[in-house]
């Protein structure tokens, strides 16, 4: 017994120093993933139930004023939507006499979640759609109010994302109002994000919406992150204390939104 | 122990499936913190129960399993797992003796270890908890502990896995 405890602790020191230090086990990691989707199907089937149950057990009447609502909906939305390709084309325009490359629209695919950290100290995922779908490690996912985070791990059916409230996710945002340039770093709680290092005279306020600000290569331009809900300026502190909370729904999505952005990494 | 026919094994990987099953299953936000540590209650029993059929290498191919299936640190919970199964290893046959809340007591301690080691190499990782809650499945594990312990033993003697 002694033996096979030392055995177990070389087994295990090498996968660690392998996975934490040299990165190496990527490959093993996405093959064993293969194993795991079954696992994650079947504890998904209550979730599968309630939503069908949901979206099948319903009465007319709920029916006729879902398709009500729904229709006022689309009535607002296609309003909205009317000047969008006159907007564009004098977008266009301007960026063509700054001489500025034109912004391209990142097409999307529509992605299902079918599992969460079982651990509450991270934020990750688990999706329905893998490397088969087309999907890459680095890849941008969204929702329908703003930026949810990035995918982390493929495998062939399913993929791991992780959200950009988790601790060891970072994401580059500017104020929309005025630009002012900062990194959002997730905190562990899925409602917050904390705005480290902005000095104490910049100018954001409480409600400044934070976009997406494309430095880094990884998100594209423009998507909402958070919105800033709360600054503390100590006249003792260097740096003003800054609180966002993320405008996605991170806690309540079910279908997301994969982006294919411009900088595609592979090939 | 040589020689001696071994019986029903596939029963034993069953619960090991059920248990990785039950270690994903959505829960919500509030019992998220208190999710019983299924496979390494299921680890304990079968050791104690089948010490010369599972041990610290079945442990550590279940936990290399559990990290791909989490997503954690590869050699996270086979660490963690390995130790449990080393220590129910040690204590089997006082385990056997003592009755079924005496028991919890130790998968308490068991399973409390097993949280620990988890939380040491997530450290590593740079992901600290936020509070002492990463230890509340010790308790809600304890809890559980004899109605697993009966339905697995139920299961042992029904298909008579040795």
């Amino acid at each position: 017994m002694g033996l096979r405890a030392l055995l177990m602790v070389f087994i295990v020191a090498g996968l660690i120093v392998a996975d934490l230090r040299y990165n190496s086990l990527e490959r093993t990691r996405s093959i064993l993933d293969g194993l795991a989707t079954p696992i994650y199907w079947l504890a998904d089937i209550p979730a599968e139930i309630t939503n069908w149950s949901e979206s099948n057990v319903l009465s007319r009447g709920q029916l006729i004023e879902e398709n009500d609502r729904l229709k006022r909906e689309n009535l607002i939305l296609s309003g909205r939507s009317q000047q969008i390709a006159a907007l564009r084309a004098e977008n266009t325009r301007l960026r063509a006499l700054l001489n500025s490359t034109a912004l391209l629209r990142n097409d999307v695919m529509i992605a299902e979640l079918i599992g969460v950290s079982p651990d509450p100290a991270r934020s990750e995922m688990v999706l329905n759609k893998g490397a088969g779908d087309g999907v890459y490690v680095g890849q941008p996912l969204i929702d329908a109010e703003g930026l949810l985070g990035q995918v982390v791990e493929v495998s062939q059916y399913n993929s791991r994302v992780l959200l950009i409230t988790d601790v060891t996710h970072a994401t580059p945002v500017q104020v929309n109002r005025n630009g002012v340039r900062a990194i959002a770093e997730g905190i562990g709680v899925l409602g917050a994000l904390e705005i480290r290092h902005v000095a104490a005279t910049t100018d954001i306020e409480e409600g400044d919406l934070l976009v997406s600000s494309g430095l880094g290569g990884r998100f594209p331009v423009g998507y909402p992150v958070a919105r800033v809900s709360k600054v503390t300026r100590d006249p003792g502190h260097t740096f003003a204390t800054i609180e966002a909370s993320p405008v996605a729904a991170l806690d309540r999505i079910r279908h997301v939104l994969l982006v294919f952005a411009l900088n595609n990494p592979t090939p | 122990m040589v020689g001696q026919q071994q019986h029903g094994y596939w029963v034993i990987w069953a619960t090991f499936f059920l248990a990785f099953v039950l270690a994903v299953i959505p829960l919500p936000p509030w019992l998220a913190w208190a999710r019983p540590e299924f496979l390494a209650l299921a680890v304990v029993y079968w050791t104690i129960a089948l010490p010369h059929r599972v041990g610290i290498l079945t442990a550590l191919l279940l936990g290399v399993l559990l990290d791909v299936l989490e997503g954690s640190v590869m050699g996270q919970n086979a660490l963690s797992l390995g130790v449990v199964a080393l220590l129910s290893q040690v204590l089997y046959q006082r385990m056997r003796v003592t009755n079924v809340w005496q028991q919890a007591a130790m998968v308490f301690l068991l399973v409390g270890i097993n949280q620990l080691v988890c939380q040491w190499t997530q450290n590593l990782q740079g992901v600290a908890a936020p509070s002492l809650l990463f230890l509340l499945p010790a308790f809600t594990s304890a809890l559980v502990w004899p109605v697993v312990l009966h339905m697995l033993r139920a299961l042992r003697r029904y298909y008579e896995v040795s």
